[in-house]
């Protein structure tokens, strides 16, 4: 069940110049994974290290360990309860809200192991954003929703500027540019999850997390959502947890594949994990043999 | 079964079946007692209440004295003895022991709710809640003994050596401290209700638990907080027996200072009103029924009058109650 042999190997550590961020090391990456595209060069953003996962005594992650390379799109597939959401909970420490969840093992976002005992959830989180599987707008309005994250972190900006340029990017502007003051909760199921992405991007975080975000929309919704983080992976580093994987197959660099019992089975570019998989269990259950 | 019986069997009216129909009468009657109490009440009220106003008494046949609507609306003194019935004295201490309740329970009783629903662990909840919720179940006339032993002694003490041995503030104290769990225990409904993917959301965003707790949380339950808080008025306004024992028996309306100067002279409420006797409209009305008036005479009938407003006032914060409700109701499906 080896997930992947790269050797990592830090050669240069740069301190981000955000001020937030001054203990975030970016570690560079020397051994350049290959993309689906087969050309770009990329490097490691965020890297699990052997990282097991309890609720109470059921364990629901075994070692995982994986590499997430920045700018591209990693998805996580598996069948319903085998851990994928759990995973991408660890990043941003989401679990820590859960009182039964402990979590193990290393996980590191640039340089920083984020389960340091000086790491702080919420300092964390501001730099991992997250959208979540059913839309969860707040009572506010379409602005307010897009400002919170940098209204809770205390940084001063030019509000209109960045409410456009996040509504832009979330593919939302033109739907709502006219009514920004209206509540979140007015819009359609599609309208209000692009609003969550809006919210999600607005502050600038390193990476996006995105469990099962199409999963409670509409066909139209969820291609619209799709297209979206095709754009999205051109700035941010995206990690999708989808049970779709025709979704997986079209939008995503590389493909992890999550079977029963919380086990990484195998973890590759997206193409070779839907066309030559090397484990066998991969290949049934992309075929549909089971799960 | 035979396709002869088909039709028999399809056929069967359980819908009134003895037992159904039983059932249902008897749910009925149980609903239709309640109501009919409530009518029974209010039409007894309202009769009555016709004998006092000199308006609507000559149709009742009513001879003796009566006080016309406006003067019992506008009257500035209330005295059995000289047959002066103004209300509003009575409404001044009333409002009074409202204000100053309001003051103590809404921001303790949100707080309160903030932390059980937010910050408690589900083991301190777990007793801390039902614990809470004894203080609404002490009887009230132990709040007023409990205002007149202990709280006037301390405020004569520590804060106003001249306070009146029956005064507001101690009566207004001791209903804030009694309707705390009904605020808390509202609000602290509404805000539990409230999805747990909008803390998440919350978190998700870099939140602190200050920021999800009264940023996410309070707007969205607001409703049911202000709810909260007119139901909790309700009950000062109609509360009873502490004000009776703990505020005095002097029907008193409030005097009024002014800032500034000129045009833009304003008008405030003297605030030594409330280290001086006064009385509630429900306890002028406890009043009277242990007075020596004979019944059917004009002091009698003013109870009704007192009644009366007593009970438009509560109907009024109900309906807003419900129009707050329904009004700031966010619909999260």
């Amino acid at each position: 069940m080896t997930t992947e042999d790269t050797t990592t190997e830090t050669v240069a550590e740069e301190s981000s110049n955000d001020p937030t961020n001054d203990d975030m090391l970016i570690q560079t990456d020397v051994s350049e994974s290959v993309s689906a595209s087969g050309t770009e060069s990329t490097r490691t953003i965020v890297e699990s290290r052997n990282v097991n996962v309890w609720y109470d005594d059921d364990q629901a992650l075994q070692d995982i360990s994986m590499e997430i390379p920045e700018n591209q799109v990693t998805a996580m597939i598996g069948p319903s309860g085998c851990g994928k959401s759990t995973f991408l909970r660890c990043i941003n420490r989401m679990n820590d809200l859960i009182d039964a969840a402990r979590v193990e093992g290393e996980l590191y976002l640039g340089g920083k192991n984020v389960y340091d005992a000086d790491v702080d959830p919420v300092a964390l989180r501001r730099r991992v954003g997250m959208v979540f599987q059913k839309p969860n707008p707040f009572p506010k309005s379409i602005r307010e929703n897009v400002l919170y994250g940098l209204k809770v972190q205390g940084i001063e900006v030019d509000e209109d500027e960045i409410v456009e340029q996040s509504l832009r990017r979330a593919a939302l502007w033109d739907e709502v540019k006219d009514r920004l003051d209206e509540s979140g909760l007015e819009l359609s199921g599609g309208q209000q999850q692009r609003l969550c992405i809006a919210r999600a991007i607005a502050p600038d975080p390193e990476v996006l997390l995105m469990d099962e975000p199409a999963s409670a929309l509409d066909p139209i919704a969820t291609s619209q959502i799709e297209d979206l983080i095709d754009d999205l992976a051109e700035q941010y580093t995206v990690v999708i947890v989808t049970h779709n994987m025709q979704q997986a197959a079209r939008i995503s660099d590389k493909t992890a594949v999550f079977l029963t019992g919380g086990e990484l089975v195998e973890f590759d570019d997206t193409q070779k994990i839907f066309e030559n998989p090397e484990s066998d269990r991969v290949e049934d259950y992309i075929t549909g043999k089971f799960g | 079964m035979g396709a002869d019986n088909l039709d028999d069997s399809l056929t069967t009216q359980t819908e009134n079946s003895p037992r159904e129909l039983l059932a249902r009468s008897f749910f009925f009657v149980c609903a239709f007692v309640s109501i009919l109490t409530t009518v029974g009440i209010v039409f007894v009220l309202v009769t009555e209440a016709t004998t006092f106003f000199s308006e609507t008494a000559g149709l009742r046949g009513v001879t003796g004295p009566t006080v016309s609507i406006v003067d019992f609306l506008t009257g500035t003194e209330f005295s059995i003895a000289s047959e002066q019935f103004g209300v509003l004295p009575l409404l001044s201490g009333t409002l009074a022991i409202v204000v100053g309740a309001a003051v103590i329970a809404l921001p303790l009783g949100v707080a309160t709710a903030i932390y059980l629903s937010e910050y408690a662990d589900p083991q301190t909840r777990k007793y801390l809640k039902p614990a809470l919720e004894i203080l609404a179940g002490v009887p009230t006339v132990i709040y007023g003994y409990f205002a007149v032993e202990y709280i006037t002694p301390l405020l004569e003490r520590y804060l106003f050596p001249d306070i009146g041995f029956f005064n507001a503030l101690s009566a207004s104290i001791v209903v804030g401290i009694m309707i705390i769990p009904m605020v808390s225990s509202i609000s602290e409904d509404a805000m539990s209700a409230v999805p747990d993917d909008l803390r998440e959301a919350g978190y998700g965003m870099g939140a602190t638990k200050f920021d999800v707790s009264t940023g996410i949380v309070v707007p969205a339950a607001i409703s049911g907080i202000f709810s909260s808080f007119i139901l909790a008025i309700s009950r000062a306004i109609g509360e009873t027996m502490a004000v009776t024992i703990a505020a005095g028996a002097s029907p008193k309306l409030v005097e009024f200072g002014t800032v500034g100067a000129g045009p833009v002279s304003v008008p405030y409420p003297d605030p030594a009103y409330f280290l001086e006797p006064i009385q509630t409209m429900t306890s002028a009305m406890v009043q009277l029924l242990f007075s020596d008036i004979t019944g059917g005479g004009v002091a009698y009938r003013s109870l009704f009058g007192i009644g009366i407003t007593l009970f438009v006032i509560t109907l009024i914060m109900n309906v807003l109650s419900d129009w707050v409700a329904s009004r700031y109701q966010e619909d999260y499906d």
